[in-house]
Protein backbone atom coordinates (compact mmCIF):
# COMPACT_ATOMS: atom_id res chain seq x y z
CA UNK A 1 0.00 0.00 0.00
CA UNK A 2 1.53 3.54 -1.16
CA UNK A 3 1.91 5.72 2.14
CA UNK A 4 0.16 8.46 2.56
CA UNK A 5 1.43 11.57 0.99
CA UNK A 6 3.89 14.31 2.66
CA UNK A 7 5.15 17.91 1.85
CA UNK A 8 7.74 17.57 -1.12
CA UNK A 9 6.03 13.30 -1.26
CA UNK A 10 7.31 11.59 -4.53
CA UNK A 11 6.03 8.89 -6.61
CA UNK A 12 7.97 7.07 -9.24
CA UNK A 13 5.45 5.53 -11.68
CA UNK A 14 6.54 2.57 -14.19
CA UNK A 15 4.10 1.98 -17.07
CA UNK A 16 4.47 -1.29 -18.15
CA UNK A 17 3.02 -3.79 -21.05
CA UNK A 18 4.52 -7.10 -21.19
CA UNK A 19 7.34 -6.39 -19.15
CA UNK A 20 7.72 -9.63 -16.94
CA UNK A 21 11.64 -9.74 -17.74
CA UNK A 22 13.02 -6.07 -17.16
CA UNK A 23 9.81 -5.08 -14.55
CA UNK A 24 11.40 -6.59 -11.52
CA UNK A 25 15.13 -5.04 -12.08
CA UNK A 26 13.63 -1.51 -12.69
CA UNK A 27 11.39 -1.76 -9.88
CA UNK A 28 14.31 -3.08 -7.62
CA UNK A 29 16.78 -0.37 -8.92
CA UNK A 30 14.42 2.44 -8.56
CA UNK A 31 14.12 1.27 -5.13
CA UNK A 32 17.83 0.90 -4.34
CA UNK A 33 18.45 4.37 -5.74
CA UNK A 34 15.78 6.56 -4.14
CA UNK A 35 14.67 4.26 -0.95
CA UNK A 36 11.74 4.91 0.45
CA UNK A 37 10.31 6.68 -2.37
CA UNK A 38 6.97 4.58 -3.39
CA UNK A 39 7.13 2.89 -6.54
CA UNK A 40 3.77 1.74 -8.88
CA UNK A 41 3.87 0.42 -11.45
CA UNK A 42 0.56 0.39 -13.93
CA UNK A 43 0.25 -2.67 -16.11
CA UNK A 44 -1.61 -1.84 -19.16
CA UNK A 45 -3.42 -5.15 -19.48
CA UNK A 46 -0.55 -7.19 -20.22
CA UNK A 47 -0.45 -11.00 -20.82
CA UNK A 48 2.15 -11.58 -18.99
CA UNK A 49 3.42 -12.29 -15.58
CA UNK A 50 4.61 -8.64 -15.01
CA UNK A 51 1.94 -8.05 -12.34
CA UNK A 52 3.36 -10.92 -9.44
CA UNK A 53 6.50 -9.96 -10.47
CA UNK A 54 6.37 -6.15 -10.04
CA UNK A 55 4.64 -6.92 -6.62
CA UNK A 56 6.83 -9.65 -5.88
CA UNK A 57 10.12 -6.80 -6.40
CA UNK A 58 8.72 -4.42 -4.22
CA UNK A 59 6.34 -2.15 -6.08
CA UNK A 60 2.84 -1.65 -6.01
CA UNK A 61 0.40 -2.23 -9.11
CA UNK A 62 -2.41 -0.24 -10.95
CA UNK A 63 -3.89 -2.93 -12.69
CA UNK A 64 -5.74 -1.56 -15.45
CA UNK A 65 -8.50 -3.69 -16.86
CA UNK A 66 -7.72 -3.61 -20.63
CA UNK A 67 -5.28 -2.30 -22.99
CA UNK A 68 -5.11 1.78 -23.03
CA UNK A 69 -1.69 2.34 -24.55
CA UNK A 70 0.61 4.61 -22.99
CA UNK A 71 -0.95 7.74 -22.99
CA UNK A 72 -4.20 6.12 -21.05
CA UNK A 73 -1.43 4.08 -18.82
CA UNK A 74 0.28 6.62 -17.90
CA UNK A 75 -2.48 9.01 -17.03
CA UNK A 76 -3.78 6.39 -15.05
CA UNK A 77 -0.83 6.90 -13.11
CA UNK A 78 -1.09 10.86 -12.81
CA UNK A 79 -4.81 10.04 -11.37
CA UNK A 80 -4.05 8.04 -8.79
CA UNK A 81 -0.87 9.86 -7.74
CA UNK A 82 -3.15 13.22 -7.77
CA UNK A 83 -5.81 11.60 -5.66
CA UNK A 84 -3.37 10.07 -3.35
CA UNK A 85 -2.12 13.86 -2.76
CA UNK A 86 1.76 13.29 -4.06
CA UNK A 87 3.36 16.46 -4.89
CA UNK A 88 5.45 14.94 -7.22
CA UNK A 89 5.42 12.12 -10.32
CA UNK A 90 8.60 10.96 -12.13
CA UNK A 91 7.77 8.40 -14.77
CA UNK A 92 10.30 5.76 -15.29
CA UNK A 93 10.05 3.01 -18.21
CA UNK A 94 9.19 -0.33 -17.79
CA UNK A 95 11.77 -1.83 -19.97
CA UNK A 96 14.56 -0.84 -18.18
CA UNK A 97 15.70 2.01 -20.79
CA UNK A 98 15.57 4.97 -17.88
CA UNK A 99 18.37 5.11 -15.27
CA UNK A 100 17.22 5.35 -11.97
CA UNK A 101 20.53 6.94 -10.81
CA UNK A 102 19.29 10.10 -12.70
CA UNK A 103 15.74 10.07 -10.61
CA UNK A 104 17.66 12.09 -7.89
CA UNK A 105 19.06 15.01 -10.07
CA UNK A 106 14.94 15.13 -11.68
CA UNK A 107 13.57 15.73 -8.34
CA UNK A 108 16.27 18.23 -6.88
CA UNK A 109 15.59 20.29 -10.26
CA UNK A 110 11.97 19.55 -9.98
CA UNK A 111 12.27 21.28 -6.04
CA UNK A 112 14.82 23.55 -6.97
CA UNK A 113 13.44 25.51 -10.58
CA UNK A 114 9.69 25.45 -9.27
CA UNK A 115 8.85 24.58 -13.15
CA UNK A 116 6.28 22.50 -13.76
CA UNK A 117 8.00 19.99 -15.51
CA UNK A 118 11.55 18.21 -15.83
CA UNK A 119 12.82 16.15 -18.20
CA UNK A 120 15.71 13.76 -18.66
CA UNK A 121 17.18 14.46 -21.55
CA UNK A 122 20.08 12.11 -24.07
CA UNK A 123 20.78 14.93 -25.34
CA UNK A 124 21.79 18.44 -23.16
CA UNK A 125 25.18 17.29 -22.46
CA UNK A 126 27.20 14.38 -24.61
CA UNK A 127 26.68 11.04 -22.87
CA UNK A 128 27.09 8.19 -25.16
CA UNK A 129 23.14 7.46 -25.91
CA UNK A 130 22.53 6.66 -29.14
CA UNK A 131 19.48 6.51 -31.10
CA UNK A 132 18.21 4.90 -34.15
CA UNK A 133 18.37 6.86 -37.41
CA UNK A 134 14.67 7.18 -38.04
CA UNK A 135 14.57 8.38 -34.57
CA UNK A 136 16.74 10.83 -34.94
CA UNK A 137 15.37 12.04 -37.75
CA UNK A 138 11.86 12.26 -35.47
CA UNK A 139 13.93 14.04 -32.67
CA UNK A 140 15.49 16.61 -35.09
CA UNK A 141 12.13 17.11 -37.04
CA UNK A 142 10.39 17.57 -33.70
CA UNK A 143 12.77 19.75 -32.63
CA UNK A 144 12.41 21.99 -35.21
CA UNK A 145 8.89 22.52 -35.03
CA UNK A 146 8.49 22.81 -31.36
CA UNK A 147 10.96 25.35 -31.14
CA UNK A 148 8.37 28.19 -31.60
CA UNK A 149 6.02 26.80 -30.34
CA UNK A 150 7.55 26.45 -26.63
CA UNK A 151 9.65 29.73 -27.32
CA UNK A 152 12.36 28.01 -26.21
CA UNK A 153 15.28 24.99 -27.47
CA UNK A 154 13.39 21.25 -26.38
CA UNK A 155 16.94 19.29 -26.68
CA UNK A 156 15.40 15.76 -26.10
CA UNK A 157 11.04 16.01 -26.86
CA UNK A 158 10.33 11.97 -27.50
CA UNK A 159 12.03 11.45 -23.68
CA UNK A 160 9.55 9.84 -21.45
CA UNK A 161 11.89 10.07 -18.68
CA UNK A 162 10.10 12.85 -17.12
CA UNK A 163 8.74 14.19 -13.84
CA UNK A 164 5.87 16.92 -13.09
CA UNK A 165 4.86 18.29 -9.86
CA UNK A 166 1.30 18.62 -8.78
CA UNK A 167 0.35 21.31 -10.85
CA UNK A 168 1.25 19.27 -14.18
CA UNK A 169 -0.25 16.58 -12.34
CA UNK A 170 -3.46 18.62 -11.91
CA UNK A 171 -3.49 19.47 -15.55
CA UNK A 172 -2.47 16.21 -16.66
CA UNK A 173 -4.66 13.49 -14.53
CA UNK A 174 -7.87 15.45 -16.71
CA UNK A 175 -6.60 15.63 -20.09
CA UNK A 176 -3.74 13.68 -21.38
CA UNK A 177 -2.34 12.86 -24.76
CA UNK A 178 -3.35 8.98 -25.43
CA UNK A 179 -1.32 7.77 -28.32
CA UNK A 180 2.49 9.15 -28.35
CA UNK A 181 2.27 11.73 -25.45
CA UNK A 182 5.60 13.26 -24.67
CA UNK A 183 5.67 15.82 -27.76
CA UNK A 184 1.73 17.03 -27.14
CA UNK A 185 2.21 17.12 -23.40
CA UNK A 186 5.10 19.77 -23.57
CA UNK A 187 2.81 21.52 -25.73
CA UNK A 188 -0.38 21.38 -23.62
CA UNK A 189 2.42 22.84 -21.04
CA UNK A 190 3.41 25.54 -22.67
CA UNK A 191 -0.27 26.86 -23.40
CA UNK A 192 -0.65 26.91 -19.63
CA UNK A 193 1.89 29.13 -19.35
CA UNK A 194 3.40 26.33 -17.70
CA UNK A 195 8.03 25.82 -17.79
CA UNK A 196 9.76 23.01 -18.63
CA UNK A 197 13.50 22.43 -17.90
CA UNK A 198 15.95 19.85 -19.15
CA UNK A 199 18.13 17.47 -16.87
CA UNK A 200 21.14 15.52 -18.68
CA UNK A 201 20.17 11.48 -18.44
CA UNK A 202 21.66 8.15 -18.98
CA UNK A 203 19.45 5.94 -21.53
CA UNK A 204 20.59 2.65 -21.50
CA UNK A 205 20.05 -0.13 -24.06
CA UNK A 206 16.74 -2.47 -23.76
CA UNK A 207 17.84 -4.91 -21.19
CA UNK A 208 14.96 -7.05 -22.73
CA UNK A 209 12.51 -7.62 -25.88
CA UNK A 210 12.57 -5.11 -28.96
CA UNK A 211 10.84 -1.41 -29.47
CA UNK A 212 7.94 -2.12 -31.40
CA UNK A 213 8.75 1.47 -33.26
CA UNK A 214 9.43 0.01 -36.92
CA UNK A 215 10.09 2.59 -39.89
CA UNK A 216 6.82 2.70 -40.86
CA UNK A 217 5.42 3.68 -37.28
CA UNK A 218 7.67 6.21 -37.10
CA UNK A 219 6.66 7.97 -40.37
CA UNK A 220 2.79 7.84 -38.65
CA UNK A 221 4.22 8.65 -35.31
CA UNK A 222 5.49 11.72 -36.39
CA UNK A 223 2.40 12.47 -38.71
CA UNK A 224 0.41 11.59 -35.83
CA UNK A 225 2.10 13.69 -33.30
CA UNK A 226 2.28 16.74 -35.66
CA UNK A 227 -1.68 16.58 -35.87
CA UNK A 228 -1.83 16.43 -32.14
CA UNK A 229 1.09 19.77 -31.88
CA UNK A 230 -1.23 22.08 -33.99
CA UNK A 231 -4.60 20.87 -32.37
CA UNK A 232 -3.25 21.63 -28.88
CA UNK A 233 -2.07 24.98 -30.32
CA UNK A 234 -5.64 25.87 -32.25
CA UNK A 235 -7.49 24.71 -29.08
CA UNK A 236 -5.81 26.53 -26.77
CA UNK A 237 -5.05 29.85 -28.61
CA UNK A 238 -9.15 29.86 -29.24
CA UNK A 239 -9.67 29.12 -25.51
CA UNK A 240 -7.19 32.49 -25.34
CA UNK A 241 -8.81 34.43 -27.26
CA UNK A 242 -12.58 33.62 -25.51
CA UNK A 243 -11.35 34.15 -22.69
CA UNK A 244 -12.16 38.15 -21.29
CA UNK A 245 -8.81 40.45 -20.65
CA UNK A 246 -7.40 40.15 -17.23
CA UNK A 247 -8.75 36.72 -16.24
CA UNK A 248 -5.08 34.80 -16.32
CA UNK A 249 -3.70 31.74 -18.25
CA UNK A 250 -4.29 29.35 -15.98
CA UNK A 251 -6.56 26.23 -16.15
CA UNK B 1 -29.80 5.02 -66.55
CA UNK B 2 -33.19 3.27 -65.56
CA UNK B 3 -31.15 0.07 -64.08
CA UNK B 4 -28.92 2.25 -61.88
CA UNK B 5 -31.96 3.27 -60.14
CA UNK B 6 -33.52 -0.11 -60.02
CA UNK B 7 -30.60 -0.82 -58.38
CA UNK B 8 -30.01 2.29 -55.98
CA UNK B 9 -33.83 1.53 -55.50
CA UNK B 10 -33.43 -2.26 -54.43
CA UNK B 11 -29.88 -1.11 -52.06
CA UNK B 12 -31.83 1.26 -50.57
CA UNK B 13 -34.76 -1.38 -49.80
CA UNK B 14 -32.22 -3.74 -48.35
CA UNK B 15 -30.40 -1.30 -46.39
CA UNK B 16 -33.69 -0.08 -44.72
CA UNK B 17 -34.97 -3.94 -43.68
CA UNK B 18 -31.34 -4.85 -42.46
CA UNK B 19 -31.00 -1.49 -40.50
CA UNK B 20 -35.09 -2.68 -39.07
CA UNK B 21 -33.89 -6.07 -38.38
CA UNK B 22 -30.77 -5.45 -36.62
CA UNK B 23 -32.72 -2.53 -34.67
CA UNK B 24 -35.58 -5.01 -33.68
CA UNK B 25 -32.23 -7.67 -32.51
CA UNK B 26 -30.92 -5.34 -30.74
CA UNK B 27 -27.76 -5.31 -32.93
CA UNK B 28 -27.83 -1.39 -33.36
CA UNK B 29 -29.24 0.79 -30.99
CA UNK B 30 -32.11 2.67 -32.25
CA UNK B 31 -30.52 6.51 -31.74
CA UNK B 32 -27.53 4.79 -33.94
CA UNK B 33 -29.93 3.32 -36.57
CA UNK B 34 -31.60 6.77 -37.23
CA UNK B 35 -29.02 8.38 -39.55
CA UNK B 36 -29.12 5.23 -41.65
CA UNK B 37 -32.42 5.26 -42.00
CA UNK B 38 -32.87 8.45 -42.88
CA UNK B 39 -29.83 8.22 -45.91
CA UNK B 40 -31.56 4.88 -47.05
CA UNK B 41 -34.73 6.78 -47.25
CA UNK B 42 -33.46 9.98 -49.17
CA UNK B 43 -31.77 7.22 -51.15
CA UNK B 44 -35.23 5.49 -52.24
CA UNK B 45 -36.64 8.58 -52.60
CA UNK B 46 -34.29 10.12 -55.55
CA UNK B 47 -33.97 6.84 -56.92
CA UNK B 48 -38.06 6.36 -57.64
CA UNK B 49 -38.57 10.52 -58.27
CA UNK B 50 -36.58 11.33 -61.17
CA UNK B 51 -37.43 14.70 -61.45
CA UNK B 52 -36.52 15.22 -57.64
CA UNK B 53 -33.30 13.66 -58.75
CA UNK B 54 -32.81 16.14 -62.28
CA UNK B 55 -33.47 19.35 -59.91
CA UNK B 56 -30.79 18.15 -57.96
CA UNK B 57 -28.46 17.64 -60.73
CA UNK B 58 -29.30 21.33 -62.35
CA UNK B 59 -29.20 22.49 -58.79
CA UNK B 60 -25.23 21.86 -58.71
CA UNK B 61 -24.76 22.20 -62.20
CA UNK B 62 -23.48 18.50 -62.89
CA UNK B 63 -23.79 17.50 -66.40
CA UNK B 64 -25.83 13.98 -66.01
CA UNK B 65 -28.30 11.94 -63.51
CA UNK B 66 -26.23 9.35 -62.76
CA UNK B 67 -23.13 11.00 -61.86
CA UNK B 68 -25.52 13.04 -59.35
CA UNK B 69 -26.71 9.87 -57.76
CA UNK B 70 -23.54 8.69 -57.18
CA UNK B 71 -22.09 12.11 -55.91
CA UNK B 72 -25.03 12.17 -53.54
CA UNK B 73 -24.91 8.35 -52.39
CA UNK B 74 -21.06 9.43 -51.49
CA UNK B 75 -21.58 12.10 -49.65
CA UNK B 76 -24.29 10.80 -47.35
CA UNK B 77 -21.68 8.30 -46.93
CA UNK B 78 -18.69 10.12 -45.82
CA UNK B 79 -21.21 12.64 -43.53
CA UNK B 80 -22.14 9.37 -41.99
CA UNK B 81 -18.61 7.89 -41.61
CA UNK B 82 -17.88 11.25 -39.70
CA UNK B 83 -20.43 11.24 -37.39
CA UNK B 84 -19.73 7.62 -36.52
CA UNK B 85 -16.22 8.60 -36.58
CA UNK B 86 -16.92 11.12 -33.98
CA UNK B 87 -19.17 8.80 -31.74
CA UNK B 88 -16.74 6.45 -31.92
CA UNK B 89 -14.21 9.06 -30.45
CA UNK B 90 -16.40 10.17 -27.72
CA UNK B 91 -17.13 5.77 -26.69
CA UNK B 92 -13.27 5.73 -26.87
CA UNK B 93 -12.47 8.44 -24.27
CA UNK B 94 -15.37 7.28 -21.54
CA UNK B 95 -13.72 3.69 -22.25
CA UNK B 96 -10.44 5.14 -21.20
CA UNK B 97 -12.05 7.32 -18.26
CA UNK B 98 -13.84 4.35 -17.07
CA UNK B 99 -11.40 1.82 -17.30
CA UNK B 100 -8.77 4.10 -15.47
CA UNK B 101 -11.26 4.37 -12.39
CA UNK B 102 -12.27 0.88 -12.87
CA UNK B 103 -8.42 0.48 -12.49
CA UNK B 104 -8.39 3.00 -9.18
CA UNK B 105 -11.10 1.70 -7.56
CA UNK B 106 -9.68 -1.84 -7.29
CA UNK B 107 -6.49 -0.46 -5.94
CA UNK B 108 -7.86 1.14 -3.21
CA UNK B 109 -10.01 -2.08 -2.59
CA UNK B 110 -7.26 -3.79 -2.47
CA UNK B 111 -5.30 -1.65 -0.44
CA UNK B 112 -8.15 -1.48 2.47
CA UNK B 113 -8.47 -5.07 1.93
CA UNK B 114 -4.67 -5.55 3.01
CA UNK B 115 -5.07 -2.74 6.04
CA UNK B 116 -8.14 -4.81 7.17
CA UNK B 117 -6.14 -7.89 7.24
CA UNK B 118 -3.06 -5.94 8.71
CA UNK B 119 -5.26 -5.30 11.69
CA UNK B 120 -7.11 -8.35 11.85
Amino acid sequence: MIPAANPDSLLVIVPAFNEQDAIAGVVRSVLQHVPGVPVLVIDDCSADDTIPTARQAGAEVLALPHHLGLGGCVQAGYKLAYELGFEYVIRVDGDGQHDPRDIPRIFEKLKSSGCEMVIGSRFVAENGSRTGAVRSLGIRFFRLVLRPILGKAVHDPTSGFVGVNRRALGVFSRSFPLDYPEIEALVVLQRRRFRFEEVPCTMLPRTTGRSSITAFKSLYYIFHVLMGVFVNVLKFDSRLHRRPPGSGAGG
Amino acid sequence: MDHLLNVTTGLSIVLIVMVLVSVRRAHIRVEYSVSWLIAASAMLVLSRARPVLDAVRRLIDLPDTPLTLFLLGGGVLLIMFFRFSVVISHLRDDNIALAQRVAILEYHLRSFRNREKQEA
